[in-house]
């Protein structure tokens, strides 16, 4: 029999991927939109981003903490569909948002410290799309891992983004800074498990010397006729 | 004051044609026609399917003075900011439908010769409850219009003789975790409340709403009794209010405790004066594509500027 070719972790990945999309037109045929369309485009679209770009922070930490190394050839959908939704939230915002107002948008952009940073984490997120294909991983060689170590810097510049949209005062803790809040502490979890000296600790600490492997678990998992 | 005041609002039996305007539907079918995202324009089909929302009373199809369609029913109270049942504007109506509004008392005192505390059905008989359209301008730069039914604050005010110390009127939400989950949030200082400087309160434009659309107001909307203060930022017009006290001292208020550098305690409509985090110029009228200027008083500058001669409202803001 031939072997079904995704792996349940793949197609997680797409679906989630596409659910955004598929949600956000769900709910326009049925009228399940607010009272303030364009608002709720604007919000569910820039969610949907923020959590694939936690989800694409989280796959090097899987494999540093469990040894679990599939994710890390999810990395690059995850990042391209956090940009496909950083674009689409970009895109409604200037052409439904702002109808096109670009003296509005432009005033907006530069004199708003929320939108300078949403801005700018999309400018950076261009080159790393871009760069996505395995050609350009081939030519930049070392400059390729350095070039997308720029996430580390997009995730703090989105959360920010966030946290500037919601009503409230993070330095005192006073309105809606829960969320915002706990996504930053996870990026800042997924962050700190990346610092060298973290790493190693976790890889003393590997699960394979806690058990000794036996024949049984090596053996090549057989489908059942 | 009073002819001021005559200027303003327009009963809903005064206008005759029935005002065509975009729907939400006609929006996502003009917005799929407009947007550079592709994607919506698979919203277009269902657009005319859906039937109207049953409206009631004479009010839809009013407009307010400037000519403005007063918004759906169904848009009125199925998109809320009530942050004591939850921040999610379509989760309001749902989570508030169970709210007590009767039995209920507001108890007005502090600096006044008559303190009074009055039961909602009594307040309902006092003071004659007319219809009066009224723009409210969201912080969040979007806006409605609304035919609120209600009464002056004014009235209610005269009637316990505030004393010559009473220079601001602080007003208190019920405190009810138990009904109200949001209030269970420790990012906010519960219970709600607000506050007016006194000749602000006197104001005609200043009103307690117990209705809109000719219904007794429902609970997502503030029931059974809420402040309506059009030419301020929707967020100072307190709902569910259960005391009134008329103080010395400028009330601290919910907002102001969260953000003080964004939300003042004046709170003006101005255009002028950003929000730090995002411009005021602008604002969405729920059912509209586009953007609108916003207008300084939120239109009302004629019967309110002159409360404000001589301050400086972007210090004051």
């Amino acid at each position: 029999m031939k072997k079904f070719p995704y792996t349940p972790l793949q197609i997680a990945v797409h679906l989630y991927g596409w659910s955004g999309i598929v949600l956000l037109l769900f709910d326009a045929f049925a009228g399940n939109l607010s009272a303030n369309p364009i608002q709720d485009l604007e919000r569910r679209t820039g969610t949907h981003a923020l959590v694939l770009l936690v989800l694409s922070l989280a796959c090097t930490p899987m494999n540093t903490v469990f040894k679990w190394s599939e994710p890390l050839k999810r990395r690059r959908a995850l990042g391209l569909y956090a940009f496909l939704y950083v674009t689409i939230h970009l895109l409604i915002f200037i052409n439904l948002d702002y109808g096109l107002a670009w003296s509005l948008i432009i005033e907006n952009i530069i004199q708003k410290p929320r939108l300078i940073v949403g801005f700018l984490a999309f400018l950076i997120m261009i080159p790393l799309a871009m760069t996505s294909f395995d050609i350009w991983k081939q030519r930049l060689g070392k400059n390729w891992k350095r070039l997308h170590k720029l996430v580390y810097l997009i995730a703090p510049l989105a959360v920010l983004h966030y946290l500037w949209s919601k009503k409230g005062d993070i330095l005192t803790f006073q309105g809606e800074v829960a969320k915002p809040l706990v996504y930053g502490l996870i990026i800042l979890l997924f962050l700190v498990l990346r610092i060298p000296a973290v790493r190693k600790a976790f890889a003393s600490f590997s699960p394979r010397r806690l058990f000794t492997p036996t024949k049984k678990d090596q053996q090549p998992e057989v489908d059942a006729p | 004051m009073t002819n001021l005041y005559k200027s303003v609002p327009i009963r809903s039996s005064e206008i005759t044609p029935k005002h065509e305007y975009l729907s939400r539907r006609d929006f996502m079918k003009a917005a799929s026609l407009a947007a550079g995202a592709a994607f919506l324009t698979a919203c277009a089909p269902s657009a005319t399917e859906e039937p109207q929302n049953a409206e009631p009373g004479p009010t839809s199809g009013a407009t307010d003075e400037l000519g403005d369609p007063v918004n759906t029913y169904e848009d009125i109270t199925h998109y809320n900011n009530y942050y004591e049942f939850t921040v999610d504007k379509q989760g309001v109506a749902g989570l508030a439908q169970d709210f007590t509004t009767n039995p209920w008392t507001i108890e007005v005192g502090g600096l006044v010769n008559k303190p009074k505390t009055f039961a909602i059905e009594d307040i309902l008989k006092l003071f004659p409850q007319e219809e009066r359209i009224y723009r409210l301008r969201c912080v969040e730069a979007w806006s409605m219009v609304i035919p609120w039914t209600g009464f002056s604050l004014a009235s209610l005010l005269e009637m316990v003789e505030p004393t010559s110390d009473a220079k601001y009127v602080r007003f208190e939400t019920v405190y009810r975790p138990e009904e109200m989950r949001g209030q269970k949030s420790p990012f906010y200082t519960w219970p709600y409340q607000e506050g007016l400087r006194i000749d602000e309160a006197m104001n005609e434009l200043a009103l307690l709403a117990t209705g809109i659309y000719g219904e007794t107001i429902l609970p997502q909307n503030g029931a059974p009794i809420r402040l309506v203060v059009p030419w301020k930022y929707g967020f100072k017009s307190i709902k569910s209010i259960v005391k009134i006290e008329l103080v010395s001292e400028q009330p601290a208020t919910l907002w102001n405790n969260a953000g003080p550098n964004e939300y003042g305690f004046y709170a003006n409509v101005n255009p002028g004066v950003d929000h730090p985090r995002w411009s005021q110029a602008t604002e969405r009228r729920i059912g509209e594509i586009s953007r609108r200027g916003t207008l300084p008083f939120n239109g009302y500058g004629e019967q309110v500027r002159h409360l404000y001669e001589g301050m400086d409202l972007s210090v004051n803001y």
